[in-house]
């Protein structure tokens, strides 16, 4: 591969390496802390989890859901009532939560998939029912969570006796270890088996080579994970999430029509596929990502207020974009946007370290954001004329 | 024009080629798709400005370096693109002195732009007044406001790129005889055109691209040439039969039949717009549907095809014997139809996608396990398959869709409905501005087809195609059918004369063929 179609390829990897190694000469290494890199993802969750639903309304044609910090809020509140104020345990709270997230769900996905009511105008109107409702569910206060047995779903860091120490976390070691060797031997089977049926593949010292980054990277983590505390368990819920979204979209034909129908609508139609139901598909998955959101932010904080989630959409949706997800729909990758939403965290994270005041994060945040799509569109431009 | 070379990112597009237009002649540039005639007129006309191509370009003597198309339209060099350039909730007016308004002392005089508005319109033969909006107007008449625009612009030299592709017969010939009139006045005018015998008719010279060259300039200044002698130079070698021949296998089982079919218009619902029409298609039968533009021939498909179009349907459909109710695109297609429409970058592509992820789409469940999970190496495999089995040019199948050329494209399509294995394939407008390489290559596809016991539904505006492939074909006017006529019996006048006399007295099944 020549160098520019490596550099246009891997650019937001590559940015994100370069971010990360400014902010760690910036911070003094402070960046690279074993505390640090832990916090990192489980700092960012509700951004992982929540840009996997927007990517998928994204693809529909750069339509974005405004009102995910106020579901997140809804739902995170009316968990937090149901354990203070009901003393309910904490499986009934879960289902039930998550519930009214799918009741949103349908709610949003319903007017907007078979209504045609355009998707900025309903999620914009949803933004602030959800965020008045959750105040009504609030009634106005902060309520705290102290269910033990739910906050360590969520909160909690796997501790296996005998392996574990207050030291060293050896269970992250051994985890990153298997899942580096798994995934050199999946790699191995799955080369085989397409040698074998004559598809046409990767050239072996490419694949093998990224492979390898991968696997190095992954000891990397669990290495600084087992310094300190070990393996969190959202990382775990966040990988579930992130896991299955990379499948839908890349692997099935339900996440096929995303692209679908953001590509060509007409075309779409006209190939059998409902965008109705692409549509309401896309705004219901989001809701109840969001919902789930909600329950482990809440889980994080330990409490909720009216305000929880405010402007979370925005972190979601950046993300994305800087993600490489196409703001006119029909392309982008739940690969992609995950590296826009660490490189999101990265640079967020780098700046709290440093010091740096808040007014100024907000413009550093937006300048990254248009740069990033500004860069997408230019490039798409060039290439899409020739 | 001299020695001009255009690169693009991996393709010589243009190699040195050489083009010399005489003051007031027209002059026709004819080629296969992607032998260079757009980009050669996207040179002159500075759509590619100076700088991005080599040579150089000579107009009354004087060269010229165009940065912008401002720049050749002060000289007098004006392109009218193949998709015009009209914004469709302005009027006729706003559109002709869009970016050249008739200024007033406060803002924009009005009063002078809709009467030279009108003005122009009278030399261009419209009757339609100057605020009348560009979507209420028709296909036709929007080409004939592309050209009066031009007039506005004092054009000295008019550019055309495939002006009668989207038009029928009808308006086709005004157009072209308006072209003759200009020329008596003085004008001169380039055109690119697919259709040769319109070539023929109208134009002085002819210039022959292949493979971003010249090849030729072939005068025509009796025109009465060969329409063979082109497509020689069009493709390298002669092609003896436009249609390539087919063993006519028709078996008496009627595949589809439709009976009295009625649509009404999707949003003026007590507009009629396929009126009463009934039908047959036989096994292993080609049946074509000629008409002009608005006849409701893709009304009629569309709506057949799961109601994709109309409303107020009315009528019955069978297949095989069986009525069936189609509500939706997907029971059409599970039901054994295939529709590939007309306007394949609108309806039929999606174009920022790879040609492999187009061609399984209307299918996607054959690719995919029973939990829809897909074999993406086997839907690549099978796109090979398809690129193989169509021709179709492309370094990989990874290609996005956007990046062909319009045969190119088509072939995909044709692909993406093969794949859906369909009993009765509907082609609308099949060939619509693909060159003549390509166009056979699409009749063999037909022919395959059939030989193979499936059935195809053609709708085309070019009656010699209709004759040359259609086992019988329907003619319709106005939403009625008005004629039908068996291969043996047809001809062009037949059809026109039906069209003409049409919409009278409809007639319906009169007979078997």
């Amino acid at each position: 591969m020549k160098v520019s179609g490596f550099v246009k390829k891997y650019t937001m990897t590559i940015a994100l390496v370069v971010v990360f190694v400014f902010f760690t000469m910036l911070t003094k290494g402070k960046l690279v802390y074993a505390q640090n890199i832990s916090n990192l993802l489980l700092q960012n969750a509700y951004v992982l989890v929540m840009a996997c639903g927007m990517l998928l309304c994204i693809l529909t044609g750069g339509n974005v859901d405004l009102s995910v910090g106020s579901t997140l809020c809804l739902v995170g509140a009316v968990a937090a009532q149901l354990m203070d104020k009901n003393n309910m345990g904490a499986l009934p709270t879960v289902l039930i939560a998550m519930a009214i997230a799918v009741v949103i769900g349908i709610w949003q996905g319903f007017w907007i998939g078979y209504v045609h009511i355009p998707p900025f105008i309903c999620t914009l109107a949803g933004m602030f029912l959800f965020r008045g409702l959750a105040r009504v569910v609030l009634a106005a206060k902060t309520v705290n969570i102290s269910n033990e047995a739910f906050l360590n779903t969520f909160i909690s860091y796997i501790n296996v006796p005998g392996l574990d120490t207050k030291e060293a976390h050896l269970s992250a070691i051994v985890v990153g270890a298997i899942v580096s060797v798994l995934l050199l031997v999946f790699t191995v089977i799955n080369r085989a088996k397409r040698a074998k049926k004559g598809y046409d593949q990767e050239a072996a010292p490419i694949a093998f080579a990224k492979i390898i980054i991968a696997d190095a990277l992954i000891m990397v983590y669990c290495v600084k994970l087992s310094q300190y505390k070990g393996i969190p368990v959202m990382l775990l819920w966040i990988l579930l999430v992130v896991l299955i979204f990379a499948f839908i979209t890349s692997k099935t034909a339900f996440g096929r029509y995303f692209y679908a129908v953001g590509g060509n609508e007409k075309a779409t139609k006209l190939s059998g596929i409902d965008p109705r139901k692409v549509y309401f598909w896309a705004y219901c998955l989001m809701s109840i990502l969001a919902g789930f959101s909600g329950l482990l932010v809440a889980a994080r904080i330990g409490s909720v207020d009216g305000s929880m989630g405010n402007s979370y959409e925005m972190d979601a949706i950046g993300s994305c974009f800087i993600g490489g997800a196409s703001a006119y729909g029909g392309s982008g990758s739940v690969m992609g946007i995950m590296i826009g939403a660490v490189l999101l965290g990265v640079i967020n994270q780098g700046m709290s370290i440093y010091g740096l005041p808040d007014e100024w994060q907000y413009v550093v945040k937006g300048a990254v954001l248009l740069v990033a799509v500004i860069f997408d569109v230019v490039s798409n431009h060039k290439t899409g004329k020739a | 024009m001299k020695n001009i070379t255009k690169l693009y990112p991996g393709v010589k597009a243009l190699d040195n080629v050489n083009l010399e237009v005489a003051r007031g002649e027209v002059h026709a540039l004819v080629g296969e798709n992607g032998a260079g005639k757009s980009t050669l007129m996207n040179v002159l006309s500075g759509t590619i400005p100076y700088g991005e191509y080599t040579g150089s370009i000579l107009y009354d003597g004087k060269e010229c370096q165009f940065r912008n198309i401002n720049d050749s339209e002060k000289l007098g060099i004006v392109i009218i693109h193949q998709e015009l350039a009209l914004v469709p909730e302005l009027s006729i007016g706003e559109n002709m002195f869009l970016g050249n308004e008739r200024k007033g002392k406060m803002g924009i005089d009005w009063d002078e732009t809709y009467s030279q508005a009108t003005k122009h319109l009278k030399d261009v033969g419209l009757k339609d007044k100057a605020t009348t909006l560009i979507k209420d107007i028709g296909t036709g008449k929007q080409q004939l406001v592309e050209i009066a625009k031009a007039l506005s612009k004092n054009v000295k030299l008019l550019i055309l790129d495939e002006p009668t592709s989207s038009l029928n017969e009808e308006d086709s010939k005004m157009l072209l005889d308006m072209l003759l009139k200009f020329k008596t006045e003085g004008m001169t005018s380039i055109i690119i055109s697919h259709k040769l015998s319109e070539v023929a008719y109208v134009a002085d010279k002819i210039t022959v691209l292949r493979d971003g060259a010249t090849i030729e300039t072939i005068d025509n200044s009796g025109h009465n040439i060969d329409e063979d002698r082109i497509i020689k130079g069009m493709v390298g070698r002669e092609l003896t039969e436009r249609f390539p021949a087919r063993e006519r296998k028709i078996r008496d089982d009627v595949v589809m039949e439709v009976k009295n079919w009625s649509v009404h218009h999707p949003v003026y619902t007590e507009k009629t717009v396929v009126n009463n029409v009934s039908f047959k298609l036989h096994k292993g039968e080609i049946i074509g549907f000629s008409g002009l533009q608005g006849a409701g021939r893709t009304e009629l498909a569309m709506s057949l095809f799961g109601r994709s179009y109309g409303s107020n349907i009315s009528g019955k459909e069978f297949l095989n014997g069986k009525e069936v109710h189609l509500h939706t695109e997907r029971e059409a297609i599970e039901n054994g139809l295939a529709y590939v429409t007309e306007d394949r970058k609108t309806n039929g592509l999606v174009l920022i996608d790879t040609i492999a992820r187009n061609n399984t789409m209307a299918r996607l469940e054959k690719v995919c396990n029973k939990y829809g999970i897909i074999d993406v190496p086997m839907e690549n495999k099978i796109a090979e398959d398809y690129k193989k089995a169509m021709n179709t040019k492309t370094p990989t199948v990874q290609q996005h869709v956007g990046n062909l050329s319009g045969g190119n494209q088509q072939k995909v399509l044709l692909s993406k409905w093969m794949f859906a294995d369909p009993e009765v394939l509907i082609l609308d407008e099949p060939t619509r501005g693909i060159d003549v390489g390509a166009k056979y290559e699409i009749y063999c596809i037909m022919n395959d087809m059939v030989n193979k016991g499936k059935s195809v539904i053609m709708i085309s505006s070019e009656l010699p195609e209709l004759l040359g492939m259609c086992d019988r074909i329907y003619v319709m006017n106005e939403g009625n059918l008005v004629g039908q006529f068996s291969a043996e019996e047809a001809t062009q006048e037949k059809i026109m004369g039906a069209i003409l006399k049409g919409g009278k007295e409809p007639v319906n099944e009169r007979k078997e063929a």
